[in-house]
Order: structure tokens, then sequence, then C-alpha cells
């Protein structure tokens, strides 16, 4: 059989290591940046990146419209991606995992009435309600956490739901059960370590989303305030200066779109490595 | 039967099971399987009582009742006296310890997660016996089914059917019940080591005085470890015997016909058959009158419109049959 261009090994390394590097950039940001991400500078305002002519001294990525360092903003603007998109992820994880357990194992009238609402709520759109949320509390990093968190449960009680279901089944859970567990031993020691692999899949790729998430809506001037660097507000300033300016636009997109891809391409890798049926687990 | 006796340790009284069928937007019940319908009988101490019968006549739920892993819909069991179909929560944790459960598949019955050593603590654990305790009864128990204490580290997927059913009969046995629910515990295993799992039950049977329930439709297995036999159809008990008189006269037409099923290991032996036809009714409308009665060769309009209820026909032989007589039963056996 060929080898397909991008094997799992290749995503996983590939993918690791940009997620690894977006982590590294957001915890050395003031290391990596010369300048403070808010400095304004009005003559050094819209300089292009160094590779263009008439580039500034230091400003390797040029300026934005108020003269701040491109680069220090990206830098500074990973912290605020990577902590929300990890946050909202971990909030609905745990929300997710929680309420699809409960529902799975437990079953009859409890199953209905999550299981419902998590229908209810997949069937709205959640970034209209996300919209919705935010314009009502305000934007900051925590509202955000907690809106994208809340509105995206719903994919891992739907997954921990299913797979609760078909374990409970089990005869190792029925010998627990016979030896007098109680309920939640049983979901802490016979239920849930089976789902980590699934959870870890399904939480990999959900960062890559609520990074999204979270630039959309600071895109649309939803999310962290400025003059706060996030990667969504600074593509929302460069729209405005797209002719003028193009760069700032596209770098921050750039930003997004590297990390983006490689947290959903160590997602597949470790879907594929997990994946029981690739056999070399 | 019904005469409550000293040395019965499990005494069970119209157990019934129906699993209801729900339709519809508003899940209305719109009929039940009659798993197990009004089903009696008793389990003395120290015996094997073993139960045959066809998939699906409801032996296996008969034994997860008893386990009181699923509740019954009507009918009493009593274990050491104790009423188990009305306990509930903490009380009925407390009971399970000394009745326990080895199951049919040996490649489900264990998680695969866990090492054999947490496996067989982990009723040990659950009974809230410490560290300590635990590695030291693991090994004990490691030992008694046949398997080495090296083996304690190990996870299922490294020992072999019949190994595994070792491990589960060691996590029976952890916290000494007097009581263990067989079900098919040799089913799914080759013939070869069946007769070691098997044996390996028997002998364990007489080291720690247990009582057995061994339900199974190996009509030879069940021979080999029973002191009594139960027969069931359709959720019924249609016979229940002294082995010895249950494989020899057997009473019930059903009876007779799984026993003439039963291959000969001599080539070229001759003997009746009795072939039934059809299939086994559903239980969801089970035939009216005897159950047997669609299938039966014997059968007539009494058959099609009474029940025939569980009688001693002499020497603790019962039978579901029109056709059986009381004290019919002779001494010859």
């Amino acid at each position: 059989m060929r080898r397909p261009l991008f094997d799992k090994r290749l995503k996983m390394t590939l993918g690791g290591g940009i997620v690894v590097a977006a982590i590294l950039m957001a915890i050395f940001a003031p290391l990596l940046s010369p300048f403070d991400p808010n400095q304004q500078d009005l003559l050094q305002r819209l300089k292009p990146p160094a590779w263009s002519a008439g580039a500034a001294a230091g400003h390797w990525l040029g300026t934005d419209n108020f003269g701040r360092d491109l680069w220090s903003r990206i830098a500074f603007g990973s912290r605020i991606s990577i902590l929300v998109g990890v946050s909202a992820m971990l909030l609905a994880g745990v929300l997710g995992t929680l309420l699809g357990m409960v529902a799975g194992y437990k079953g009859g009238r409890i199953e209905q009435v999550i299981m419902r609402f998590a229908d209810a709520q997949l069937a709205f759109p959640d970034f209209l309600l996300a919209i919705l949320i935010v314009a009502a509390i305000g934007g900051s990093a925590l509202n955000l956490i907690l809106v994208l968190g809340v509105s995206g449960w719903m994919i891992y009680a739907r997954v921990t739901f299913g797979l609760t279901r078909s374990l409970r089944e089990r005869p190792y859970v029925e010998a627990a059960v016979s030896h007098g567990a109680w309920d939640w031993y049983i979901i802490r020691r016979h239920i849930f370590p089976q789902l980590v692999p699934v959870l870890t899949v399904v939480s990999t790729l959900q960062v890559a989303q609520m990074i999204l998430a979270e630039t959309a809506l600071s895109f649309l001037g939803l999310g962290i305030p400025p003059p706060a660097p996030s990667w969504g507000n600074m593509l929302a300033e460069g729209r405005d200066r797209l002719f003028v300016a193009p760069w700032i636009a596209n770098l921050s997109g750039l930003a997004i779109i590297i990390v983006v891809w490689g947290i959903n391409m160590l997602g597949n890798g470790l879907r594929e490595h997990l994946d029981p049926r690739s056999g070399d687990l | 039967m019904t005469v409550r006796d000293a040395t019965d340790l499990v005494e069970v009284s119209g157990l019934t099971k129906h699993f209801p069928l729900r339709k519809g937007l508003f899940s209305r019940q719109v009929g039940a399987v009659r798993a197990v319908d009004d089903v009696s009988f008793v389990i003395r101490r120290g015996e094997t009582l073993g139960l045959v019968g066809e998939s699906g006549c409801g032996k296996s739920t008969t034994g997860r009742l008893i386990m009181r892993l699923i509740p019954p819909t009507e009918g009493g069991i009593l274990f050491d006296g104790v009423d188990l179909s009305k306990l509930e929560g903490s009380a009925l944790r407390r009971m399970r310890r000394q009745f326990q459960m080895v199951v049919q598949d040996p490649f489900n019955a264990l998680n695969p997660r866990m090492t054999v050593a947490e496996t067989i603590g982990e009723p040990l654990y659950l009974a809230g016996q410490d560290r300590t305790a635990r590695e030291r009864r693991v090994k004990e128990l490691l030992e008694v089914v046949g398997l080495a204490s090296y083996h304690a580290e190990r996870y299922p997927h490294e020992f072999s059917g019949g190994q595994r059913q070792r491990i589960g009969i060691a996590r029976a046995l952890a916290v000494k019940p007097k009581f263990i629910v067989c079900d098919e515990p040799v089913s799914a295993l080759d013939v070869s080591i069946q007769a070691q799992v098997v044996n390996l039950l028997k002998d364990l049977q007489r080291e720690y005085a247990l009582t057995y329930l061994f339900v199974s439709h190996d009509l030879g297995v069940v021979r080999h470890i029973s002191d009594r036999v139960a027969v069931m159809y359709l959720g019924k008990i249609v016979e229940l015997a002294d082995k010895r008189r249950l494989y020899s006269t057997p009473k019930h037409p059903y009876t007779q016909a799984l026993l003439s099923a039963v291959p000969v290991p001599r080539p070229g032996a001759r003997r009746d058959r009795v072939m039934l036809t059809g299939d086994v009714p559903s239980a969801r409308r089970p035939p009216s009158g005897c159950r047997f009665h669609t299938r039966c060769p014997l059968a007539d309009e009494t058959c099609r419109q009474v029940e025939p209820p569980l009688i001693d026909v002499g020497n603790n032989h019962y039978a579901a049959c029109h056709r059986v007589t009381k004290g019919s039963e002779r001494d010859d056996a």
C-alpha cells in the first residue's frame, strides 16, 4: 500500500511542533517582542514588513495604523487566542463529559432531559447564541471563555453518552455492581478511563474551533476589547486598511491559519494513532 | 417445595420478569416479553443446581434476577432468610458480598485497562480492605484458581480464554461468597479447556462449601457438575429433578427431546430421536395452556387450554405436564 503524503507520524510531528511553538510563543511573548504591543508611534504608522520597500528598522513585520509593532502584537495576541481556546475547550469538555456520562449511565428521565437539551442547543446556531450573550454581558477574555465553553458542551455530551451507554452493559461493569460498587466508582474506574482516547481527539480538534470562534467574535468587535492585541481584533483593524496596508490583515490571518491548521493536524494524527484499528497501538 | 428448610440457601418463589415493550410517541406499553414467568425452586446449601434450556428461555435472566442485577417484576428471592427482592440501596450492597457471578464471555468480563491484580482486588477494595491485605489476598486467589502470582501485573489481553475465566472466578471468590451464579461459564471456551474450568469450579465448591446455580445450554456439562437439574422452556421450569433421575427417566416430553438430541460419542450408536418441529414461540405471546403444546408430540386439547402445574411425581422429581401423573415415578432409576 502506498504511504499517504501525510501519514499519522508526520501529522503528529508537524501539528505538535506548531502547537508547541504557539504555546512557547504565548509563554515567552515578552521576550520575543522587541516593542510593547500597545505602544503607539505615529511617526512609524503603516510601515510594511522588513522584506518590502520602505520598511522601518526594527519592525520586522511592519506596523499598524497606530505605529504599533505587528510582530509584538501577534506574539502577545497568541496569549489571548490560546488562553481562550484552551480554557473554553476545558470548560465545554468538563461540562459535556460529565453530563454525557450521567445521561448514558443513568438513562431514563435524566437521559431524556440532558440529551434533549443538547439536541435543542445543537439545533440552535451556537455562534448566534455566543454573539447574543457577549453583546449582552460585554466582551472580555473571561466572558468569551464562559460563552464559548457553555455553547460547546454538546459535542462532548453526545460522544460520551453513546460510549457510556455501551460500556455500562459490559460484564465487568455488572461484576462491579455485583460487588456493591457505587455509581460514581463505576464511572470513575470503568467508564471514564475508556473515554480518554476519544476525548483527547475531540478536545484537540475543538481547541481549533474555539480559537476560530474567538477570532470571529473579536473580528466582529464582540471579543476582547481593543487596544489589547488579539488575532481577531488585528484582523478587523487590518480590514479597514486592506488596500493601504494589506500586511496587517494578511499576517494576523496567517497566524490564525497556521495555528488552527497545526492543531487540526495534531488532532487528526492523534485520532489515527489512538484508533485501535490502526493496528500498532 | 413450599416448606422452608434450614438446608435451603436460596428459595425462589413466583419469580417473574416481564420486559415491557414500548411503542409510539408516548412510549405506550404495548406488551411485554415474559422472559421469566412464575418460577419457583430452591437451591440447597452446598449443591449445584443446573439450569438448562435453549437460548432465550429465560435461564440467564433467572440468574441475573437472583443476583439482583435486574429487579424482578414479581416474586421473592429468599437468600439465607433475607428477601433480596425487597432490598434496595446500601442494604443490598452489603448483601451482595455473599453472592457472586461468573459470566459467559471471558473477553468482556474483564476491564481491558485494568491489571489482573486490580480486577481481582476490586471487590476487596469495594469491601474496604487496605492495599497490603488486598495484595496478599490477590496472590492467594491467583494460586487457588491455578494461576501464578507473577500474572498479577498483566493485562487481560495477555491471557487465553480459559485463563481469563480463571481470573473471573478469582474475582468472584475474592470476598468469600456463599453462592455463585455461573452463567454459561464455559460456553465460550474450547472443549479441552471447558473440562479444566468445570473441574476447577467443582474443586472450589468442595474446598469452600460453595453453592452454585449453573446456567448452561450444554447438557453434558450440566450433567457433569450438577446435583439437581432444572429444565426451562419459554420462561417456565418444565422439569426439575435429581440429576440421575432427570437424565435416566426424563418425564417431560421437552426434556426427553432435549436429551435425545445430545450426541452420543460412539460411532454407529442407534437410539430413538424425538424430533421437535417448529421454532420456539415468541415470549411476547406465549401459547395458551402448556407452553410446549405447539411442538409437543403428545399434546391434546387439555394441553392447549390448561396450564399444567409443576407437580411432584415422586422422589422429588417435578414435572409440569398433563401426561405425567402424580406419583408415577417408581423408584426405578
